[in-house]
């Protein structure tokens, strides 16, 4: 090699690029995409992490288009679900969990405000499925539906869809305009919703369908845990008892039922919560609760129990009600065994009270499928398979009716998974459940680089004020602090675009891909769609100093391939 | 710290850089167009703090001068693994002389560009621990007294690592080194020896005087473009973890500087005139142990039953540098 040299340059300078330190590696580093415990934890399987990378760039119909993919109803999420998300937010273990859900009730909100539309479905594949209940569960399955391209028949019973959203859950924590907004959103994808229509006998619906040409190829089973259960307790004839259920029924119906200045309401989930708390609104002084375990023991969520005392509501542990008469009830006293099952002691005493409130669960009717005998029932519950399916080839079930976790974010994730294997089906395949990445739990961040933030608490209206209305008792966040909560996200085991990897690297190894190529040969692995980095393995020395200080985990360091 | 931390809280200001900031309050080193004053192929180890810590120090001095920048070089690893010929990673002007006269050469540069009017151009000189605490101590005295227009920068690893790991002026207490054996009741280097360099420096009354590390690239940057705005003699203190030097995990090298200076063994400060005018306050306070236990040079601290009367002497090393600089400071930034 010969060249001209500047004056007083006797020799002729190279560059170290043409050392390639790469060769000296034993580990490589990679970049991955890691599952954050968010996204892990939702019963919805929402990308969490995903549309919060969205909403901290302030970019809210993107955040709300990266979040109905999952889940078409993010306003009601924002008030209905119990987070099961923040419980398992990394961030809990830095400060306080991210405010999830109440970005997420922002972007709802957002999305209703601003009258964004689902995409219409771009394919249609001539398949007709039958979903029986318009709750969560057979909404979401319909949502899915269609944006997969098949025709959706939703059979259900009540006047006005929503299930138990619109029947149970009090329209102080869930108002009927969000309700009415979203569950129209997805009605309006081209939905055939047929209210008033219950299905007494599924095998004969499915016949008269075909009888009259438009048969249903496959069917959706969303039709809830309606029933309330019943507890036998001796009454006197005048005493006044009903079930929670039909309480709140009739005053969404519009009605003020009459109950007293003392309501007693019998058991310790979420129902009774809500039943207590409308008893209040609807005039009672008193408002207590009667459940026979103690607080840890209680199924009830923490937060439901904190808001329904925050409003005056009196609870009786270790309590069981043995007699009702006018105006008196006679409690038992219980004690927990080793187990933590509750048995009486004898002791008794007297409690005053108009009327009493039996929440003590819900059951299926599942009367509709006696004459499917494949479609097998346990416990009480639907039996499915792990994509849904009951015994009954091309029928499927999710929500309440299959007994497990009864909520409405799972119901939506039924929905979901029951979508995909009911395309899977009609395709003349079975639905399997993709393997989940590795979970990015809290040691693999380097939390160093976050700077410490307090968390933005959702304002509440004043209790007082709270317990004689049905308004909305849990205000949202506006728009400077939702983008504040969106950026406390720490990006757990997914890229948000640091430098860090960039900067550390003492090699140069790591290249911002918009970066030209510098030299002849070199050759940069890609980091893959959206991602903005790659490593350049002619020269990493495979130190590690990328993965250790990359803040949320998105870089692993792998043996080198020999 | 007198420049003000962005308030984002997902990073802070504290990662390179970050999609949701201002390019203004990013890193140099989140820049495409960073010089990349040192490039690949040098022949550094793996997770070398001195070449990162080079990279940081000169791209920053490039940005705050336009690029009109001289460079001279004491020997050691850094100008060993950079310059093997006919080779150089090296991308902006560069010389290297001897081990112990580099503060030397760089006050002839600085004359020799005064007399030919170009104040324009910048000097910057930087050596190793060795190279400046020890044998090239006596030319940067005198650099630093007659306050020539150099910015002098020591890459402190805490030994001699290019001739083998040899104790310096620099080697902390306790720590084992080629020369400094793991034997007798005082194992390692010993106690109450070694130059505070900053120190010394703030002694000569410069115009600016300052320590940084390679765990917090905003105080660093900020640190160096600080340095650029003065005229006359400059000193940066930056320390640099070295794997060979201090056996410790390639992958570990920034974090063994933060946990040094979160134990409070490195403080990171500012002085003019011989003055602090600033501190950095420690973020998460750590006690020295959690320092001092990934590195091998001081293993035998904590083989079998330990000697935890010499860790609790370092610890109060690090609670006098705590206290006479007030790194602990009350909540809020
Ligand atoms: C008082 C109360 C409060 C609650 N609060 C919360 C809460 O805050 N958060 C939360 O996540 N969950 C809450 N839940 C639970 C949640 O409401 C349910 O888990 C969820 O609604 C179940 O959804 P689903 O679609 O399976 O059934 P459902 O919501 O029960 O919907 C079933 C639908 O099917 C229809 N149907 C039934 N049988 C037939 C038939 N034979 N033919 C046609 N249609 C039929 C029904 O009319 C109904 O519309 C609450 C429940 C109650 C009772
Ligand atoms: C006058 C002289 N003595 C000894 C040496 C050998 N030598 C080269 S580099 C070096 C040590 C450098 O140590 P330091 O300055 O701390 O830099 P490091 O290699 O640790 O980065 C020594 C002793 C030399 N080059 N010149
Ligand atoms: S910090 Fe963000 S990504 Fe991590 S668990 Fe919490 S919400 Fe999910
Ligand atoms: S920091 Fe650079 S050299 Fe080290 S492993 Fe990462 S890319 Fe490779
Ligand atoms: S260090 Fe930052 S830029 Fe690099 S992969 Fe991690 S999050 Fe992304
Ligand atoms: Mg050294």
């Amino acid at each position: 090699m010969t060249m001209e040299t500047p004056f007083a340059i006797t020799l002729p300078v190279g560059s170290s690029l043409a050392n390639r330190t790469g060769s000296w590696r034993v580990e490589r580093p990679v970049y991955v995409d890691l599952l954050p415990p968010c996204n892990d934890a939702c019963p919805a399987g929402e990308n969490v992490q995903g549309w919060l990378y969205a909403a901290e760039e302030g970019d809210y119909e993107a955040a709300w288009r990266a979040l109905v993919a999952d889940n078409p109803m993010p306003a009601v999420m924002g008030r209905a679900c119990f987070r099961p998300c923040e419980t398992a937010c990394n961030r809990a273990k830095l400060d306080q969990a991210v405010g999830i859900n109440a970005v997420e009730r922002f972007i709802g909100d957002f999305a209703i405000e601003k009258g964004l539309g689902f995409d219409r479905p771009a394919t249609a594949t001539g398949k007709h499925v039958l979903v029986v209940g318009a709750g969560p569960a057979g909404l979401s399955a319909a949502y899915h539906l269609r944006r997969l391209g098949h025709a959706v028949t939703i059979y259900e019973a009540a006047e006005l869809p929503g299930g138990m959203m619109r029947y149970g859950i009090p329209a102080y924590r869930l108002p009927r305009d969000i309700l009415d907004a979203e569950v129209g959103r997805v009605v309006d994808l081209g939905i055939d919703l047929q209210l008033g229509h219950p299905v007494e006998d599924l095998a004969a619906t499915l016949e008269e369908a075909k009888a009259a040409g438009r048969p249903f190829d496959a069917v959706f089973l969303g039709v809830g845990a309606q029933t309330a259960k019943r507890a036998y307790i001796p009454a006197g004839d005048s005493a006044r008892v009903l079930d929670a259920l039909s309480l709140l029924r009739s005053v969404t119906e519009g009605e003020r039922p009459l109950l007293g200045r003392r309501v007693a309401v019998y058991g310790g989930g979420d129902t009774a919560m809500d039943a207590a708390r409308t008893a209040k609104r609807l005039g009672a002084t008193e408002a207590v609760i009667v459940y026979r375990r103690n607080r840890e023991r209680m199924p009830a969520h923490p937060e439901e129990l904190e808001d329904a005392l925050g409003e005056g509501v009196k609870v009786k542990w270790l309590s069981t009600i043995t007699h009702v008469a006018e105006g008196t009830l006679l409690l038992e006293k219980m004690e927990l065994d080793e187990t933590g099952f509750p048995r009486p002691t004898g002791e008794t005493e007297e409690l005053d009270a108009d009327a009493v409130v039996l929440a003590l669960g819900q059951e299926s009717d599942l009367s509709l499928v006696a004459n499917l005998p494949e479609v097998k029932v346990d416990n009480g519950w639907l039996s499915v398979g792990p994509d849904q399916m009951t015994g009954r080839a091309g029928i499927f079930a999710g929500g309440d009716v299959v007994g497990q976790d009864m909520t409405v974010t799972t119901a939506i994730g039924h929905g979901k998974r029951v979508a995909r294997a009911i395309d899977a089906y009609l395709a003349g395949s079975r639905y399997e459940r993709p393997a989940r990445h590795a979970l990015a739990g809290f040691d693999r961040l380097n939390t160093w680089y976050y700077s410490d933030a307090p968390r933005t608490v959702r304002p509440r209206l004043d209790a007082a004020r709270r317990v004689s209305t049905f308004d909305e008792v849990v205000q949202g966040l506006d728009a400077d602090t939702a983008l504040f909560e969106a950026r406390r996200c720490l990006s757990c085991g997914n890229c948000f675009e640091c430098d860090n990897c960039f900067g550390v690297c003492p090699d140069n190894a790591v290249v911002k891909l918009e970066q030209a190529v510098r030299g002849e040969g070199d050759v940069f692995a890609s980091g893959g769609a959206g991602r903005h980095y790659a490593f350049d393995y002619d020269y990493c020395k495979g130190c590690g100093l990328c993965a250790q200080e990359c803040p949320c985990g998105a870089i692993v360091m792998e043996p080198e391939r020999a | 710290m007198p420049y003000q931390r962005a308030k984002f809280y997902q990073v802070g200001s504290f990662a390179v850089g970050n999609r949701l900031l201002a390019p203004s309050e990013r890193t140099v080193q989140s820049s495409l167009a960073r010089t990349n004053s040192l490039t690949s192929g040098h022949r550094a180890c793996q997770g070398c703090g001195e070449a990162l810590a080079a990279r940081y120090v000169l791209d920053a001095a490039m940005a705050a001068t336009g690029g009109k920048v001289v460079v001279v070089n004491a020997t050691g690893c850094l100008e060993v693994f950079s310059t093997p010929f006919p080779e150089t990673s090296w991308r902006l002007a560069w010389l290297h002389s001897l081990f112990g006269n580099a503060p030397a050469v760089a006050s002839g540069v600085a004359a020799a560009l005064k007399a030919k009017g170009r104040a324009d151009v910048r000097v910057v000189a930087q050596g190793g621990d060795g190279g400046t605490v020890d044998i090239g101590f006596g030319t940067l005295s005198g650099l630093f007294e007659r306050n020539d227009d150099v910015l002098y920068v020591c890459y402190d690893n805490q030994a001699y690592m290019n001739t083998g790991v040899q104790r310096s002026g620099s080697t902390p207490p306790a720590a084992r080194t080629a020369t400094t054996e793991a034997l007798g009741p005082e194992p390692g280097n010993v106690f109450g020896q070694g130059k505070d360099l900053p120190a010394i420096a703030m002694a000569h009354g410069i115009p600016y005087v300052a320590t940084a590390s390679v765990a917090d690239l905003h105080d660093l940057e900020y640190k160096v473009e600080r340095a650029m705005a003065f005229r006359g003699a400059r000193y940066l203190h930056v320390l640099v973890p070295c794997p060979l030097g201090w056996k410790s995990a390639t992958a570990e090298t920034v974090r063994l500087a933060r946990l040094a200076v979160e134990s409070g063994l490195f403080p990171l400060l500012e002085a003019e005139a011989g003055e602090v005018v600033a501190v950095t306050p420690l973020r998460h306070r750590v006690g020295v142990e959690e320092y001092l236990r990934p590195q091998g040079r001081f293993a035998h601290l904590f083989r079998g039953a330990g000697r935890p009367d010499i860790v609790a002497r370092i610890q109060q090393v690090a609670d006098r540098n705590i206290a006479r600089y007030g790194l602990v400071q009350e909540a809020g930034e």
